[in-house]
């Protein structure tokens, strides 16, 4: 019998100590503490802080209203603009993003904890299954919606919001899109992404069709006849590769994102197999997700190898240092040149350090090292599987300043587009705009009642 | 989705939420700008025959809490500084662009027929809701015989009242200052003079600060200061209590009031209409953060009725009002004391030292295992709930109710009181 496909092996940690490990990593906050923060917030106006949110949350509004005990209005006002506010709150870079703008930053080096209160008060609104937002009219348009993850169901929900009837269409068995099979699963703890959709679903008027795939089950050129408007938010769905000898070879070489959708969708994480010695290759979230859950999981030693410097890395800094008190290693100029084998698995990978050049370009500098492994994994980018008759460019689908295509009718948003940098809320806030840019389209057109 | 349009005196607007009349009211642009941000009325800054006044610099004191909290603001601000007909036409204009939002004036002229009779043929002109007549400002104004000149003495209330009710067809609206011993008086003479409503407070008399370099109070107009008009969060006790205190007198019972005093959110706003407040006047909390906390205060009010299955404003309206009553009716036999939830608890040991060096030494602060631990002497704790208020946790201390086994039982029927006694001999 050759070896485990997966590599390593399971069962290095007991069920309940990978359960402890896995827990909500900041759960939601009691009252007290929404209270405290909520009153650390100076009501700024024109708050920088709403400038650094992609999605535009009035966030100094909906502050003002957990600390006057309207948590049901701050929820509707921050779900207004962005119908993922609860998974937002839970995976938002907030260090990057609204929290860094915070001018408590200035005044005293911490900012009001925004993230956290955004899911104070959206949670509670979302345990009660009610749906703040009413449907208009119906327009008696029908839009195709590509994808169910962020990009897609914010479109989704916004245009039944404006009245149009929806149908998406998603790949796999669920929704959710990266919500649901790529987040870390200490970040989303208790379903909450299908908890989340269900809540997305429940203002009505959209028709769910899981297990189609553009390209398979439906054609492109099908959904632009038969709809009158069709919204891609198909993420990325393909990843690099390593283009090193043995890559599709041997066994415990494995792609990250595979391997977090196939943990997220575990129903037992204890019979996940995993690696003593992990090596992870690469530089974002991705590498760091995958770093921080194997060692949870009960891997000894994870290096996370990266060809660039800490400030070249596209996870931040927060992350980084997360993964290091998590017990992960980080080299970094360092890159692979060799997969070494043994008994048709992984035993280890040969690097070669690294230096940036005058001329900008990276550059081996010919020394190098070994690190023994029995799992590798590739967190080297996501790459587009672009539909059939699309413009792209640099790997993502070509769209204008109203999310629309190249092609007739298509519109697109999310990762698979170039809209800004590749986050759970910027594809919220590509598929809300993008839900706008169809509404005009189609009223523009005429032949919309109401 | 509860329905919080008002018709307060004949005056309707999408919501009770009104700009008192101040800086926010001043001119056509700030009320603009309020309209939009969706207040649902606005009583335009007092005005005042020609010439107009002049004001100083600086003009406000603030009372401050947490470096960043303002308790209690103060102005020695006068009436508006524009001139009459600016502001009359700048009204015209507004209430044509704005025809579903109130739009109350507020005068303040010479204590004489003539002078009000001439201002409000203007006024009327203008198409305004209504009138509100200031007799509350406290400084400069009073010094004038106005003001609160006016509204300290019930007669003159009455007369001007009534003198407005002749002469216009709108409705009048009384404003009371709290610079008296008894709010009731000036009530009852607005009323008496036909009144349409009150409302109230206007400002306190009020020294925010002493600077210490200068030996000035603060504000300070070059090198000197004044006592000015007391207003925000701080005063909104003393706003409750004079709203009361009207609703509850047999003789004023039922006058419409627009209440005022340290409202900033749909919670203070609640508890006035609780108090049968009709509508709400916000000035400080405006000039503190902007037009845009009449959101909050839309929303918050509307979740808290759905919350509550209040569909109208009128569902609620006073019914705090038969609650309030006199000391000598609270039932003595009734007994409550505090109780410390463990688990809560951080251990700071405030409400010990409150109870221990100021109240009744029924907080023990024990050793446990070496671990600091709070607890009540139930036997000695008297429910006065002074530990209830220093505790920094919500919701940690409770005060639950002790079972006497005793019936209903106030001050006048106490055999402890003399005067009960002496009655019933
Ligand atoms: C491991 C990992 C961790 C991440 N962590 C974070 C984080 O902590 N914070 C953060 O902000 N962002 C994070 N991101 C990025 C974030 O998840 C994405 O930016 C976001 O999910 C993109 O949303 P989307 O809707 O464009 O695409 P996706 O979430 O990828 O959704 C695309 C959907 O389309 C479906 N689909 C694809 N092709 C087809 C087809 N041909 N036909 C039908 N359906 C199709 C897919 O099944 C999927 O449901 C992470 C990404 C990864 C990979
Ligand atoms: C700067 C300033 C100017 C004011 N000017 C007037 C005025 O011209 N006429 C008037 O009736 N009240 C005036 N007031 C009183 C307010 O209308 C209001 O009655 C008072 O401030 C209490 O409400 P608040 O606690 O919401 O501020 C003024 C208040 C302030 C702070
Ligand atoms: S969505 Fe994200 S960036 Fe925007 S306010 Fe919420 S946590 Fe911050
Ligand atoms: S920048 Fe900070 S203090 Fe200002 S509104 Fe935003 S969260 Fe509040
Ligand atoms: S004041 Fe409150 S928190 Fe502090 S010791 Fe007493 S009960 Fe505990």
């Amino acid at each position: 019998m050759g070896p485990a496909p997966l590599g390593g092996s399971a069962g290095l940690l007991s069920r309940a100590e990978i359960e402890d490990n896995f827990a909500d990593i900041k759960p939601m906050l009691d009252k007290t503490r929404a209270v405290v923060d909520s009153a650390r917030c100076f009501f700024c106006h024109d708050a920088p802080c709403v400038e650094a949110c992609p999605t535009d949350i009035d966030i100094p509004n909906f502050i003002r209203m957990i600390s006057t005990g309207n948590v049901k209005g701050a929820a509707e006002k921050i779900l207004a603009e962005n119908i993922f506010g609860g998974m937002c709150a839970r995976v938002c870079p907030t260090e990057i993003l609204c929290e860094r703008a915070c001018v408590r930053n200035t005044s005293e080096d911490r900012p009001v904890d925004i993230g956290a209160l955004q899911r104070y008060a959206v949670d509670q609104l979302i345990e009660t299954g009610h749906q703040p937002f009413t449907r208009a009219e119906s327009t008696g348009k029908r839009v195709a919606v590509v994808g169910g993850g962020p990009a897609g169901m914010s479109c989704a929900h916004r245009l039944a919001v404006l009245g149009h009837a929806v149908t998406v269409y998603e790949a796999r068995p669920q929704l959710g899109g990266l919500n649901e099979y790529g987040i870390a699963a200490y970040k989303t703890v208790d379903n909450f992404a299908q908890r989340e959709v269900d809540f997305i679903l429940s203002i009505g008027g959209i028709d769910v069709k899981p297990g189609q795939r553009l390209g398979q089950n439906v054609q492109l050129a099908d959904l632009a006849r038969d709809y009158d408007a069709v919204f891609l938010g198909i993420g990325l769905g393909g990843v690099n590769a390593l283009d090193l000898p043995g890559e599709n070879e041997l066994s415990g070489v494995l792609d990250a994102v595979g391997y977090i959708a196939a943990l997220r969708q575990a129903k037992d994480k204890a019979a996940l197999p995993v690696g003593r010695s992990v090596v992870v290759i690469g530089g974002g979230n991705t590498a760091i997700d995958i770093a921080i859950q194997v060692k949870k999981l009960g891997a000894e030693d994870v290096t996370i190898v990266y060809r660039r410097g800490a400030e070249n890395m596209s996870a931040t800094g927060h992350e980084q240092e997360f993964a290091q008190v998590s017990g992960v290693k980080i080299k970094h100029w360092a890159r692979p040149i060799l997969l070494i084998g043994k008994d048709g698995a992984i035993a280890g990978v040969e690097f070669e350090y690294t230096r940036m050049g005058s001329d900008g370009k990276l550059s081996g500098t010919g020394e190098k090292f070994r690190l023994d492994c029995d799992q590798l994994f590739k967190a080297i980018g996501q790459t587009l599987t672009p539909p059939e008759g699309l413009a792209t460019a640099k790997g993502k689908i070509v769209v204008d300043g109203d999310f629309k295509t190249s092609m007739a009718k298509v519109w697109a948003g999310g990762d698979c587009v170039a809209s800004g940098t590749d986050l759970t809320v910027q594809s919220v806030q590509d598929g809300k705009l993008a839900a706008h840019a169809i509404d005009r389209a189609l009223r523009a057109n005429g032949a919309v009642r109401g | 989705m509860a329905d919080l349009s008002t018709n307060f005196v004949g005056i309707k607007s999408p919501n009770p939420f009104w700009l008192a009349s101040a800086p926010p009211t001043d001119k056509e642009y700030n009320v603009v700008r309020a309209f939009r941000a969706g207040w649902g009325g606005v009583v335009w800054k007092t005005l005042g025959e020609d010439p107009p006044v002049v004001n100083v610099s600086s003009r406000y004191g603030a009372l401050h809490i947490n470096d960043d909290r303002i308790v209690g603001f103060n102005n020695i601000e006068l009436i508006t500084d524009r001139p009459l007909e600016v502001n009359l036409r700048e009204i015209k204009q507004v209430k044509k662009d704005w025809k579903d939002r109130a739009l109350i004036v507020s005068l303040m002229v010479p204590c004489e027929e003539l002078s009000w009779k001439n201002i409000l043929a203007r006024v009327e002109e203008t198409e305004a809701d209504g009138i509100e007549l200031n007799f509350g400002c406290p400084h400069g104004m009073s010094e004038r015989g106005m003001g609160s000149a006016v509204g300290q003495v019930p007669e003159y209330v009455e007369m001007v009242a009534r003198w407005c009710k002749q002469h216009t067809r709108m409705p009048v609206i009384v404003k009371l200052t709290p610079n008296v011993t008894d709010v009731r008086k000036p009530a009852r003479a607005a009323k008496q003079g036909g009144a349409d409503a009150v409302s109230l407070i206007n400002t306190i008399n009020s020294i925010c600060g002493i600077d210490l370099d200068h030996f000035a109070p603060m504000p300070m107009v070059d090198g000197k200061g004044t006592h000015g008009g007391y207003c925000g969060p701080a005063v909104k006790p003393i706003a409750m209590h004079m709203t009361a205190d009207i609703a509850r007198d047999p003789e004023t019972h039922g006058i419409p009031i627009s209440a005022i005093g340290g409202i900033g959110n749909w919670r203070d706003a609640a508890e006035f209409m609780a108090l049968s407040a009709g509508t709400v006047q916000v000035c400080t909390a405006a000039m503190h953060h902007g037009f845009r906390i009449v959101d909050d205060m839309i929303t918050g009010l509307s979740n808290w009725m759905d919350s509550k299955g209040y569909r109208t404003i009128d569902d609620f309206r006073g019914k705090a009002v038969p609650n309030v009553t006199d000391w000598q009716y609270l039932n003595i036999n009734y007994k409550s004391v505090a109780v410390i939830d463990q688990d809560k608890c951080i251990k700071c040991g405030l409400c010990h030292i409150a109870c221990e060096d100021t109240s009744h030494q029924s907080i023990a602060a024990l050793r446990v295992d070496g671990q600091r631990r709070y607890e009540v002497i139930t036997e000695e704790c008297v429910g006065c709930n002074l530990c209830q208020h220093v505790c920094p946790v919500p919701d940690c201390i409770s005060m639950v109710e002790v079972d006497t086994g005793k019936p209903y039982l106030n001050w006048t029927q106490d055999p402890r009181n003399p005067y009960a006694k002496k009655a019933a001999e």
